[in-house]
């Protein structure tokens, strides 16, 4: 078999090199996957052996770090504000921007072209620090909000129950109007670049369907709910995965809007315990490991899309 | 008509050399600054601004109503709510806060003219930031993007194996920047790292030390984790560039007696010279931006040794609470941004030609 192989000068070589490369290829393998494994280790030792245990996954596993990070490390709230905001952002982004790309790619009226071209503008130029003006836009909303609510609330207290009132301010103020700022903020990340892919996907459908759709008498809203986006979903596959690893991962406008403990989504609530509690170790690495483990899943189930979302989004850059 | 007009210039714009661009966006700018300078006072400026998008979207509005393609309009409208609320209003307000002096409370703010910008310039830690910002970035062109154009190279010789290292070498980036520095920031630490254990396993004490609070490390370190996090991206785009050259080519260039070395300088690099300017430019944008990573790793310090453009944004806005003079800085750094990449698109122009 292999022996039996002429084993001249030019096999040799070949063979050494493919040697080498490998070994290269799987080197750097390892140090991409290594610090994850270092982590979801350390995760599993006590306060008092993380510092001395140096093996990689420890003997002795400690399963109730997880529990303890859930529970008293807060990362059961801060994971389900991930998962909420993850959604509706998603969902919003999918809603908005298909609507859009629709009318871009299949309608015509009068200032389609220049709207596009501003939007890709957008995604093209650079705003460093654009959080600052967010912020400050964010901020005065609220405070016309509760300028406005505060005017209100002698009326409204006249016509509905007290409790009912103070139940309903305290609850735009600390749930609603956070939340609803934070998700439109992020709709608008990723608003662009979905735009722009789902339109060069459209442009590229045919056209015969959506016309017999039209001849059977169904309107543009039903064409585009029936029709184009059922057809669209490879591109809107690579639009969920793209913008939910980017809100899931999302940090500075999170940590800029949500300032209470109760809105945080992961990547702040993380920062927050490693400024407390600088020391716990165990339950900080547990509660990386919660986050980290729903982008893996996502990944690997998906990474098909994902590579495609990457050269598409090259090819814009 | 007027739609006419904006088409010839969209046109004008899109077929430019990336030098004409530029001297046409910087005319722009200072037309701009200049009538802001005039107009500065604040109820002026909301009225011009403002006042010139919702006329234009007026504009729209009844030109797509006279047009009968109002139904079509309203597709749009949605994502231009949106994009008008969080991108054109923090965009006039950059201009305009840029000009002031403000604390971000009180509800008055100080029109200071050119004054931030001044200040920017004797800003010490600020171009320090900026050369910090630079030297991620110099790594991230050399140590990444060799990284990624070897391990693309080794990838596409491999048939077999090659869509498990796709899979494998795109992990780091699709981590979140926070818990790639609190891994790493584990790792390196001073007493208890597992960096430093392993230099002591194999005899290296005296190397050991505490990788991210020593001066002359921080930033290396830094910049290594965020070349890291990164190499997968340039891996991906170099792979996908690599795999549209045909075979052909390299067996005709066998045929004609050319070794690996010559065929990859004569038909390799020629064919990839687009995607080379690609990822560059996509690198050096991305590395001059980062922050999160810096502000999970090491927060700025030692001293200000990590310190990044955006983190000092970050530091006037929250610790210092200058809102103006954040807005100044992100002006001045996005401006050099866009010098920076019409600079490169120039530079692959006149590659492209030779």
């Amino acid at each position: 078999m292999g022996f039996d192989m002429r084993l001249n000068k030019y096999t040799v070589a070949q063979h050494t090199s493919g040697l080498l490369v490998n070994t290269f290829l799987i080197l750097v393998s390892v140090t991409c996957i290594f610090p994850l494994l270092w982590m979801f280790g350390s995760s599993l030792k006590t306060q008092s052996t993380i510092f001395s245990d140096m093996s990689v996954i420890p003997r002795v596993m400690h399963w109730e770090n997880f529990y303890l990070a859930w529970t008293k490390g807060g990362f059961g709230v801060y994971f389900l504000n991930s998962l909420f905001y993850t959604t509706i952002v998603v969902f919003g982004i999918v809603m908005v921007s298909s609507l859009a790309a629709y009318a871009f790619s299949r309608m015509n009226f009068p200032g389609k072209n220049l709207l596009f071209f501003i939007f890709l503008a957008a995604m093209m130029i650079p705003l460093p620090g654009s959080f600052v003006p967010l912020y400050v836009l964010v901020n005065n909303v609220r405070n016309a909000l509760l300028n406005s609510m505060a005017a209100a609330t002698p009326f409204l207290l006249k016509v509905l129950p007290d409790s009912f009132v103070y139940g309903t301010i305290a609850f735009i103020e600390n749930q609603f109007y956070p939340r609803t700022a934070y998700v439109l903020c992020m709709i608008n990340v990723g608003l662009s670049f979905s735009i722009y892919m789902l339109k060069t996907f459209f442009d590229r459908m045919p056209k015969e369907l959506e016309d017999a759709a039209r001849i059977d008498g169904c309107s543009r809203l039903g064409i585009w709910r029936h029709v184009a986006l059922p057809l669209a979903k490879p591109a809107i596959a690579v639009i969920i995965i793209y913008n939910a690893l980017n809100v899931w991962n999302e940090y500075i406008l999170a940590n800029l809007i949500l300032s209470s403990k109760n809105l945080m989504p992961l990547q702040r609530g993380l920062m927050v315990f490693q400024g407390e509690h600088i020391t716990q170790y165990p339950l900080l690495m547990a509660g990386m490991t919660i986050t980290v483990v729903p982008i893996l899943i996502i990944y690997l189930a998906m990474q098909r899309f994902i590579i495609k979302g990457i050269t598409a989004g090259a090819v814009v850059g | 008509m007027i739609a006419e007009k904006i088409k010839q210039f969209y046109n004008l714009m899109h077929n430019a050399t990336p030098k004409q661009k530029m001297v046409t966006v910087g005319c722009l700018f200072v037309a701009l600054e200049a009538a802001f300078l005039n107009f500065h006072d604040s109820a002026v400026f909301w009225f011009m601004a403002y006042g010139l998008v919702t006329l234009s979207l007026l504009f729209l509005v009844v030109a797509n109503v006279i047009k009968r393609s109002f139904p079509a309009f309203l597709f749009v409208v949605p994502a231009l709510a949106i994009f008008s609320i969080f991108y054109i209003y923090p965009f006039f307000k950059v201009l305009q806060l840029s000009h002031h002096a403000w604390d971000g409370i009180s509800p008055k703010m100080l029109f200071v003219g050119l004054a931030n910008f001044r200040e920017i310039m004797q800003d010490n830690i600020w171009w320090l930031s900026m050369r910090n910002a630079g030297y991620i970035t110099l790594v991230a062109l050399t140590f990444q993007n060799a990284l990624a154009l070897a391990l693309a190279l080794a990838c596409d010789r491999q048939i077999k194996a090659k869509n498990f290292y796709r899979v494998i070498f795109f992990i780091p980036p699709v981590l979140s920047e926070v818990v790639v520095g609190l891994i790493w920031r584990w790792i390196y630490d001073g007493d208890y790292g597992f960096l430093n254990y392993v230099l002591g396993a194999f005899g290296f004490q005296d190397m050991a030390r505490s990788w991210l609070s020593d001066p002359q490390t921080a930033l290396t370190c830094v910049a290594v984790i965020h070349s890291w996090k990164g190499f997968g991206w340039g891996f991906m785009i170099l792979l996908a560039g690599l795999q549209t050259i045909p075979k052909e080519l390299y067996e005709a260039a066998r045929v004609d007696g050319a070794n690996v070395w010559h065929s990859f300088k004569n038909v390799t690099i020629p064919l990839m010279i687009p995607v080379f300017v690609l990822v560059m430019i996509l690198t050096i944008l991305g590395s001059m931006q980062v922050f999160v990573l810096i502000l999970s790793m090491t927060g700025g310090g030692p001293g200000y040794h990590t310190e990044v453009p955006v983190t000092r944004i970050l530091a006037s806005m929250q610790g210092s609470s200058m809102f103006g003079y954040a807005c100044a800085q992100g002006l001045t750094f996005g401006v050099i941004l866009m010098m920076v990449s019409f600079a490169q698109m120039g530079i692959s122009r006149k590659l492209k030609q030779a």
